[in-house]
C-alpha cells in the first residue's frame, strides 16, 4: 500500500499508469478479447479437427439434396421429391402459423381475462384469478401434452361420425375440418370490393374525427365501418355472379374402413398437433398477458376513471377511451417479451409431431448427420423472429407514447 | 274562516312504519352488491357459475368422485371391471410414486437421496423467512457447503458410497438438481453479465450484450439440442461431459442471460447518489459493488430472481425431449408399462404431475409476492 | 488374420478401455428386447447383451460395461466424439452411415425390417390395403423415408406424423390419431406391449424394407473395429459348432479343431488383436452363443416372441454366417 501512504503525505496525486481508469479499461478489454478470442479459436479448432477426423462434411451443400420425407402440413409447396432447404422452409412458415394465430389468440383471452380480473362482479374476478394462477404455474409442455394426448382422446376418430360444429365444421381426431373457399375469376373484384372497405372506413373514421374536434358532433363510425367492410364485397359478390364457392369437406360412411372418414385434399383441415400446439400456447400466455393487462390498468390513476365519471362518459367508454389508452403503454414492453415467448415457445411442437421448424431440422439433422448446420439454421431463424417482433414492437410503441399530452 | 281550523291537523295515530331498507349487510346484501347490481351483471355472474361448474365439475369427477383408490394393477382400472365410468386410477401412481420422485435412483441407496432433501429443506426454510437470523453463514452453507455434499451424496464414489451413474436418476430428483444448480450458478454469472452491460468499457458491453440477447433470443429448446448433439463436437478428442453435465451446462448459460436483466433492473433502481457517495468514501469498484450496490439491488430483485427460478423450474420438463427422464418425462415414460396401462392412466400421470408442479410454482409466487410487499415498506422510491 | 496386431499408431482404444477398466456402450432409451432398463436400472437385451460379450472377452466380466441411453439423434455424434467406445442400439446399416459419418460397421446382430402395425378391427391383411391411411412413426429414422418411398411407389396416399420419441408414437397411436404404426418388425413387437389392449393390434406380414442392425464403432481404429467384429463372429461360430455356455468347460477338451482353435486350446488368435488366447470361451461362459442370446432376449418364449427367421443360421435357413476361426 506504498501508493496509499504517498498520498497520504499529500504530495499531489500523480496516478501511475497501474492506477490510470482508462488505462487498466483497456487493460482489462484486451485481455477479455484475448480470452474470447481464444475460447472461440479452441472451439472452431477442435470442431474441424473432429470434423476431419470423423470425415464429416462441412457446409450447406446438403440442402439441395432430396429429402424423401413427407410432411403433414405445408403452407408452400411440398413433396417427398423437393429439397432438404425446401423442407426447412416449410418448418419455418409452419412456425410463423403458429406464432401468428397464436399471438392474436393470446392477446385476446389475455384481455379478457386481465379485464374480468378487475370486475366488480366477485365471480367473475374470481374465475380470472383462478384461470390466471393455473395455468400459469403448470409447465407448457405439459398443457400441451394434455391438449394432444387428454383432449385427443375426448372426441371421435377419424373413421367414425365426427362432431359437428353449426354443421359446417367438424371435429375429430383428424383434426377440425373446414369448408374451403375456390375462387373463380371475377373473385378478384370481390377482393377488391373488401379492401376498398377497408380503405374507405377508415377514411371515414379520420373524417368523423376531424368533424368531431370541429363540431363536436359524433359520427356512427363503428356502423358505417361495419356496413362498408362486409357490405361492399358483398354487394360486389352479387353482382359478378358469386364467384367464390366453398367446398365443404367430404365425409365417407361407406366402403372399406380406410376409406372412411374425411377425404384427404377435400376442404380445409386443419391438423390437430396444431390445434393442441395453439389452444396451450395461447392459454398458457394469455395467464400471463393477462396479469399485464391487470397491472397496466391499475397503473392508470383512480383518479382518470373518478374525472371521466364526473363529466359523464359511461362506464364503456371511460375503459376505452381514457383507461385502456394510457394503460397500454405500461402493457406493450411486457408484453412484446410475451409475444417473443410464445414464438420461441413454439417450438416444443417438437414433442406433439407439429412439423415447426425445430421438429422439420430434428429430421433433417438425422437424415444428414450436419448437425452444426441445423443447429446455426435453428438458432438464427429465432433470433431474426425474435428481432423482428421487438422491432415492430418498439415502433408500435413509439407510436403509443406520441398520444400522450 | 272555518277552513283554517279544517287546515290543523294533528296527527293521531303513527305513520305505518316504511319497509326496512334492502340489505347491504350478511350474505344476502354482499350477493346483492356483487353479484346482482344490475341486469347485465346477473348475466356475468350466471354465465360465470355455467362456466365454473363446467369446468370444474368434470375434474373433480375425475379426480375424486369417479376415481378408483386401491388396485394392484390395471384390471382396478378398467371399465368393464368397476362396472362403471372410471376416472383418475390413483394406485397406478401409488405403485410407481417412488419412481416418479428418484427415477430409477437404485433402491437401496435411496436413503442418500432423501438426507440431500432434508438437508435442502433445512437450509431454504429459514433462508426464506426474514426473522431469521445469521443469514450469512446460512448462504455459505446453502451454497457451498450443501452443493459439496449432495454432490457427493447423490454421485458417490466417496466415503465408500458406490457410485450412482446419473443416467439412472430421474424424476423429481433431475427437476431439482436441474432447476436448484442453474439457478445457483447462474446468479454470479448474471450479476457478471448485468455488471458488464452497464460497464463504461465499450468492448465488455458489447459482448455482453451480445451474449444475453443472443441466449434470450433463441429457444430453450435448441440450446438442449446444442448441448447434447454439438457440444460433444466442440471438445479436444477424449474430453467428455456426462449428459446431465451438458444439460446442466446449456440451462446455465441460458438462464444466465435472463438473471442479467433481472440484476440489471435492480442495478438501475439503485439511486447514483449510492453510487457517488461509495465513490467519495474511497471504494475501490469490487468494494463499492460488494458493499454498498449489490446488497441493495439484490435485495430489490428478489421477486425477479423468484420469478425467473419459477420459469426455470417449469422449463426443466424441456429436458425430457433430450431424452432425460425429469418428473414429466418420467411420468410419460411410465404409461409404457402394460401392467399398468389403461385409457385413465395418461390422465391421471399429467394431473398427478400438473398437481406437483403446480404446488411448487405456486408456493413460489406466493413467496415471492410476499417478500415484494416487504420489500415495499421499506424506503421505496 | 495374422497382421492384426501391426495397427500401431491407431490401436489406442483398447488401451484406453483396459486402463479405465470398462467399456462404455451406447444403447437405446428403451426397447424392450435389445435394451431395456428394468425398473433397478439394470440392462438386458440383444444389443446389451453383445456389449456384455465384448466386456468378457477384453475383461473376462461381463459386467464391466456401462450404458449410456442414446436417442437416435445422438446415437452418432456420441460415437464420433468418443463418449461412447461401442455404439450398439439397433441401429440399421446404411452406405451413407458407414462411408459419411467416420463410422464402422462391425457386422450385424439382427437381420430386421420395417413392418406395419394395424387395428385388427380395420379389416387390412395386407400393407397393400393401405391406401389412405394415416401413419405414425419416428422423426429421423430410415422409417420415415423407407414409408414415403413405399407408398409412393405403390401410388397410394397417405399422411404421417412423426413424433420424437417412440412413447409418443405409441401414445398417438394408441389414440387413434393414426390407423398405422410402422418401425422396423422388431420394434413393432416390442412396443405393441406397451398398447392398451395389445390383442386388439396384428403385424402385417409386408416387409418394406431391409434393416440389418448391428454394431458400430468409430473409424480409424482397426484393432478395435477387428474385436468388435469377431465378437459377433465368434457368437455365431459357436452357435455354429454347438457350443453353449452350458458345455463350453468340457467343449474345451473336444477334438474337433475348429472348436480346439476358437476356445483358444490351438493356436494364438487371441493375441492377435491384443486379446488373450481364451477370449471365445470368455464370451461363451458368460453371455452365451448367438442362438442362446436370441432366445434369452427376444425369442419365442419371451413376450416379444420373435422366430428365428432371417436369423437362423445359414445352415438353417437364415443369414447368420460367419467367416471361420482359423
Amino acid at each position: 500500500m506504498a501508493v496509499q501512504e504517498q498520498e497520504l503525505v499529500g504530495k499531489p496525486p500523480r496516478a501511475s499508469l497501474v492506477n490510470d481508469p482508462k488505462v487498466r479499461g483497456i487493460f482489462y478489454q484486451v485481455v477479455l478479447v484475448a480470452a474470447v478470442a481464444y475460447i472461440g479459436w479452441e472451439i472452431v479448432h477442435n470442431t474441424i479437427i473432429n470434423l476431419e477426423k470423423r470425415n464429416i462434411a462441412a457446409g450447406f451443400g446438403f440442402l439441395e439434396t432430396t429429402a424423401g420425407f413427407g410432411i403433414i402440413q405445408s403452407l408452400v409447396e411440398y413433396s417427398e421429391v423437393s429439397s432438404y432447404g425446401r423442407a426447412l422452409l416449410v418448418g419455418i412458415f409452419n412456425t410463423i402459423a403458429v406464432a401468428a394465430v397464436g399471438i392474436i389468440m393470446a392477446t385476446i383471452i389475455g384481455f379478457i381475462v386481465g379485464i374480468a380480473r378487475l370486475s366488480n362482479n366477485w365471480v367473475i374476478s374470481k374465475l380470472a384469478y383462478c384461470y390466471i394462477e393455473i395455468l400459469r404455474n403448470i409447465p407448457l409442455l405439459l398443457q400441451i401434452f394434455f391438449w394432444y394426448f387428454a383432449a385427443l382422446r375426448a372426441v371421435p376418430d377419424s373413421r367414425s361420425e365426427p362432431l359437428s360444429l353449426f354443421g359446417v365444421m367438424f371435429l375429430n381426431i383428424g383434426g377440425l375440418w373446414m369448408p374451403k373457399p375456390i375462387y373463380e375469376s371475377g373473385s378478384s373484384i370481390v377482393v377488391g370490393a373488401l379492401i376498398a372497405g377497408i380503405v374507405l372506413a377508415f377514411i371515414v373514421k379520420r373524417w368523423a374525427h376531424k368533424r368531431q374536434m370541429a363540431t363536436g358532433q359524433q359520427f356512427p363510425v363503428f356502423w358505417t365501418a361495419f356496413g362498408l367492410i362486409i357490405g361492399l364485397p358483398v354487394i360486389a359478390y352479387l353482382v359478378t355472379g358469386m364467384p367464390i364457392s366453398l367446398e365443404h369437406p367430404e365425409f365417407v360412411h361407406e366402403g372399406p374402413i380406410l376409406r372412411r372418414g374425411f377425404q384427404i385434399g377435400i376442404g380445409t383441415n386443419v391438423i390437430p398437433e396444431f390445434i393442441a400446439l395453439l389452444l396451450a400456447l395461447s392459454f398458457y400466455t394469455a395467464s400471463f398477458i393477462a396479469e399485464i393487462v391487470r397491472a397496466g390498468i391499475q397503473a392508470v390513476s383512480h383518479g382518470q376513471t373518478e374525472a371521466a365519471h364526473a363529466l359523464g362518459i359511461r362506464h364503456g367508454p371511460t375503459l376505452r377511451l381514457v383507461i385502456i389508452p394510457q394503460a397500454m403503454r405500461v402493457i406493450i414492453p411486457p408484453l412484446t417479451s410475451q409475444y417473443l415467448n410464445l414464438t420461441k415457445n413454439s417450438s416444443l411442437a417438437v414433442a406433439i409431431a407439429y412439423p415447426d421448424l425445430v421438429s422439420v431440422g430434428g429430421t433433417v439433422l438425422n437424415q444428414t448427420g450436419q448437425a452444426i448446420e441445423v443447429i446455426g439454421i435453428w438458432m438464427l431463424v429465432y433470433l431474426s423472429l425474435s428481432l423482428a417482433t421487438s422491432a415492430f414492437m418498439n415502433w408500435y410503441n413509439q407510436r403509443m407514447a406520441l398520444v400522450e399530452r | 274562516m272555518t277552513d283554517m281550523t279544517d287546515l290543523s291537523y294533528v296527527r293521531t295515530t303513527d305513520a305505518q312504519a316504511k319497509p326496512a331498507p334492502v340489505s347491504t349487510s350478511g350474505i344476502v346484501g354482499w350477493m346483492r352488491r356483487n353479484l346482482f347490481s344490475s341486469i347485465p351483471n346477473t348475466i356475468l355472474t350466471l354465465i360465470g357459475v355455467w362456466l365454473a361448474y363446467s369446468i370444474f365439475a368434470p375434474i373433480i369427477n375425475f379426480a375424486f368422485i369417479n376415481a378408483v383408490w386401491t388396485g394392484d394393477n390395471r384390471d382396478a382400472c378398467l371399465a368393464q371391471n368397476v362396472g362403471r365410468e372410471v376416472g383418475a386410477c390413483w394406485p397406478y401412481v401409488e405403485a410407481y410414486f417412488p419412481q416418479f420422485i428418484y427415477g430409477r435412483y437404485p433402491v437401496e441407496e435411496r436413503y442418500r437421496v432423501d438426507i440431500v432433501y432434508l438437508l435442502f429443506a433445512l437450509l431454504i426454510v429459514p433462508m426464506l423467512i426474514p426473522t431469521v437470523p445469521g443469514k450469512r453463514i446460512n448462504a455459505l452453507l446453502l451454497l457451498v457447503a450443501f452443493p459439496i455434499i449432495s454432490f457427493i451424496l447423490l454421485v458417490g464414489g466417496y466415503f465408500g458410497l458406490p457410485v450412482v451413474e446419473t443416467s439412472q436418476w430421474g424424476g423429481l430428483l433431475v427437476t431439482l438438481v436441474i432447476a436448484i444448480t442453474g439457478i445457483t450458478v447462474s446468479l454470479p454469472i448474471g450479476i457478471l453479465l448485468a455488471l458488464g452491460r452497464r460497464s463504461d468499457m465499450p468492448i465488455v458491453r458489447l459482448l455482453s450484450v451480445i451474449f444475453i440477447e443472443f441466449w434470450r433470443g433463441v429457444p430453450l429448446i435448441t440450446v438442449l439440442f446444442m448441448a447434447s448433439v454439438m457440444l460433444p463436437l466442440f471438445l479436444p478428442e477424449g474430453v467428455t461431459f456426462d449428459k446431465l453435465m451438458r444439460v446442466l451446462i446449456g440451462v446455465t448459460l441460458f438462464s444466465s442471460a435472463y438473471m442479467a436483466e433481472v440484476v440489471r433492473g435492480g442495478l438501475q433502481a439503485i439511486p447514483s447518489g449510492q453510487y457517488e457517495g461509495a465513490q467519495a468514501l474511497g471504494l475501490r469498484f469490487w468494494q463499492m459493488m460488494r458493499l454498498i450496490i449489490l446488497p441493495q439491488a439484490l435485495k430489490l430483485v428478489i421477486p425477479g430472481i423468484v420469478g425467473t427460478f419459477i420459469g426455470l423450474f417449469k422449463d426443466t420438463t424441456l429436458v425430457l425431449i433430450v431424452g432425460m427422464f425429469d418428473l414429466l418425462g418420467q411420468v410419460q415414460s411410465s404409461f409404457t408399462d402394460p401392467t399398468w396401462s389403461s385409457p385413465s392412466q395418461s390422465h391421471t400421470g399429467y394431473l398427478f404431475a400438473a398437481v406437483i408442479f403446480w404446488i411448487f410454482c405456486f408456493g413460489m409466487s406466493r413467496y415471492s409476492l410476499f417478500m415484494e410487499k416487504k420489500l415495499h415498506t421499506g424506503h421505496k422510491r | 488374420m495374422g497382421v492384426a496386431a501391426a495397427s500401431g499408431a491407431n490401436a489406442a482404444k483398447l488401451d484406453d478401455v483396459k486402463a479405465k477398466g470398462f467399456i462404455q456402450c451406447g444403447v437405446s432409451q428403451g426397447l424392450p428386447g435389445f435394451s431395456n432398463p428394468d425398473s433397478a436400472g439394470n440392462w438386458s437385451g440383444l444389443d446389451v447383451d453383445y456389449c456384455r460379450a465384448m466386456a468378457a472377452a477384453i475383461f473376462d466380466d461381463p459386467q464391466a460395461v456401462k450404458f449410456t441411453p442414446l436417442s437416435a439423434k445422438e446415437r452418432f455424434t456420441a460415437l464420433q466424439s468418443g463418449e461412447v467406445d461401442v455404439l450398439s442400439r439397433n441401429t440399421t446399416w446404411t452406405m451413407s452411415r458407414d462411408t459419411q459419418l467416420g463410422l464402422n460397421f462391425a457386422g450385424v446382430n439382427y437381420y430386421d425390417g420395417q413392418g406395419f402395425m394395424v387395428r385388427k378391427s380395420l379389416g387390412v391383411t395386407s400393407a397393400l390395403e393401405l391406401s389412405g391411411a394415416r401413419i405414425c412413426t419416428n422423426t429421423g429414422t430410415t422409417t420415415e423415408l423407407n414409408v414415403a418411398d413405399y407408398f409412393r411407389a405403390n401410388n397410394m396416399p397417405y399422411e404421417i406424423v412423426a413424433f420424437e420419441k417412440a412413447d409418443e408414437v405409441v401414445q398417438a397411436y394408441d389414440a387413434k390419431r393414426c390407423d398405422v404404426y410402422t418401425t422396423d418388425a422388431s420394434g413393432l413387437y416390442a412396443q405393441r406391449l406397451k398398447l392398451t389392449n395389445p390383442g386388439e393390434h396384428m403385424v402385417l406380414p409386408e416387409i418394406i424394407s431391409k434393416e440389418p442392425l448391428g454394431p458400430v464403432v468409430q473409424q480409424g481404429d482397426d484393432q478395435w473395429f477387428n474385436i468388435a467384429k469377431w465378437v459377433h463372429f465368434a457368437q455365431v461360430n459357436a452357435e455354429e459348432l454347438g457350443v453353449t455356455s452350458a458345455n463350453v468347460d468340457e467343449m474345451k477338451n473336444s477334438d474337433n479343431p475348429s472348436i480346439k482353435r476358437m476356445l483358444g486350446a490351438e493356436g494364438a488368435f487371441g493375441e492377435a488383436v491384443g486379446l488373450s488366447n481364451d477370449w471365445a470361451y470368455r464370451i461363451i461362459k458368460h453371455v452365451g452363443n448367438y442362438g442362446e442370446m436370441f432366445e434369452r432376449n427376444v425369442g419365442p418364449d419371451t413376450p416379444l416372441g420373435i422366430s428365428r427367421g432371417l436369423n437362423a443360421l445359414w445352415s438353417q435357413g437364415g443369414l447368420q454366417y460367419a467367416p471361420p476361426i482359423r
